[in-house]
């Protein structure tokens, strides 16, 4: 099983390369976040198999949350951000 | 749920805010902290309980106001029970319509087959609860992202194709009203509660 | 057991890939948050659960806990992926950004 679990991470890391390749040549800004936001949760997935590669899943689980709470509030402050500094003409349509 | 009896108030509330303030905001928040600290923590031994308690009723204290509202209480029951219902369905949605989304992205020549539009529509759904778990299955079942809600009940939803945006408004409303106990159509449903 | 457990693993790198590909192949941003917010989650989904099935398998305490943690990153992944969506796509129509329409 750990062979698996080591393809597995591997199969993992080429697709964060292919989400990567969105985050760094997008055409926008949000493209760009959108491709951050794609590796983001993959990494979420990864660090757990790397924890049952290590047989410490104890360990990683807590580092596995903790990553996906800073990957949510990474990509909403950053959100917030770009739409106070780009939405200037926008700003009468309120939600 | 308003006919339980007044808990005592809760330690560490002393001459702030109004004095007559609903208990229950408090102790659901309190409860849910202290689930989630023993679920982290893992330890079961004095020292971390005791620290556990300390800190979830200071955070309970100070936030328990952007939890939740007292009127999110009314026949809570209920609608826990109808949206444990509810999920199954939600998934097995999100399932079909996440295959959808495959197909559509590995098909060779999904440029002919995607046909991006705004949708816009009203909803019947009353209440914040209600709209937001409508607005999240929105975006979760695939082919269709919230755009904006308005305060009013206008949805604007971004739809992938013509097959996803035409069938928006229509099922998953009726679940989530079933779900939270509101009716769908005006007059159809016998037990109406008089909530807000 | 073993198998479930690769199959659903495997099942959900399906999604996984259909994400990125998707991200790399849609022509705009609004189009891109499709996969890119929903595909992932499913993903999320499928291999973090059959990983949780997994690691109860020597049955003990504190693997069941273990096994909770990962339930609760599943359920945070599922109400944190579309209010992230939705915040993207918000800031998208703020900054005035048109949306792709066919036959341009």
């Amino acid at each position: 099983m750990d062979s698996f679990f080591l393809i597995c991470s591997l199969y993992l890391g080429l697709l964060m390369l292919l989400s990567l390749y969105r985050a760094i040549f997008g055409p926008t800004v949000l493209d760009r976040l959108v491709g951050v936001n794609a590796v983001g949760s993959k990494t979420t997935v990864l660090l757990l198999l790397i924890g049952f590669l290590y047989h410490r899943v104890d360990m990683f689980v807590d580092i596995s949350l903790a990553y996906a709470l800073l990957n949510f509030i990474a990509v909403l402050a950053a959100s917030r951000y770009f739409q106070k500094r780009k939405g200037l003409h926008d700003e009468l349509s309120e939600e | 749920m308003n006919s339980m009896p007044v808990k005592p108030s809760p330690p560490g509330k002393i001459g702030r805010g109004s004095p007559k303030k609903s208990p229950l905001p408090f102790l659901a928040s309190f409860v849910l902290l202290f689930l989630l600290w023993v679920v982290l923590s893992g330890r079961f031994d004095a020292f971390h309980i005791i620290l556990g308690l300390i800190s979830c009723a200071l955070v309970a204290h100070f936030s328990s106001d952007l939890l939740f509202s007292p009127e999110d209480f009314q026949g809570m029951p209920r609608k826990a029970v109808g949206f444990l219902a509810y999920l199954p369905w939600l998934l097995y949605q999100i399932f079909l319509a996440n295959l959808h989304l495959l197909r559509l992205s590995f098909h060779p020549r999904m440029k002919y087959l995607i046909d991006p539009y705004i949708v816009r529509f009203r909803t019947r759904l009353r209440g914040d609860m209600a709209r937001i778990t409508f607005a999240n299955s929105i975006t979760l079942t695939p082919g269709t992202i919230t755009i904006s809600i308005s305060l009013d009940g206008d949805f604007k939803v971004h739809a992938i194709d013509r097959k996803c945006g035409e069938a928006l408004p229509g099922e998953m409303e009726e679940r989530i009203a079933r779900a939270f106990g509101q009716m769908a159509v005006e007059g159809a449903a016998l037990n109406r509660n008089g909530k807000r | 057991m073993d198998l479930i457990v690769g199959f659903l693993i495997l099942f959900g790198f399906l999604f996984f890939t259909g994400g990125a590909v998707g991200i790399l192949r849609f022509p705009d941003f609004y189009s891109r948050l499709h996969p890119a917010g929903k595909l992932d989650t499913m993903g999320v989904l499928l291999s973090a659960s059959a990983l949780a099935l997994y690691n109860l398998h020597p049955f003990s305490l504190a693997n069941l806990l273990t096994s909770f943690k990962i339930v609760l990153i599943v359920i945070f992944v599922f109400l944190a992926s579309p209010t992230a969506t939705h915040a993207i796509v918000d800031a998208g129509m703020r900054a005035g950004l048109s949306p792709w329409k066919k036959g341009r």
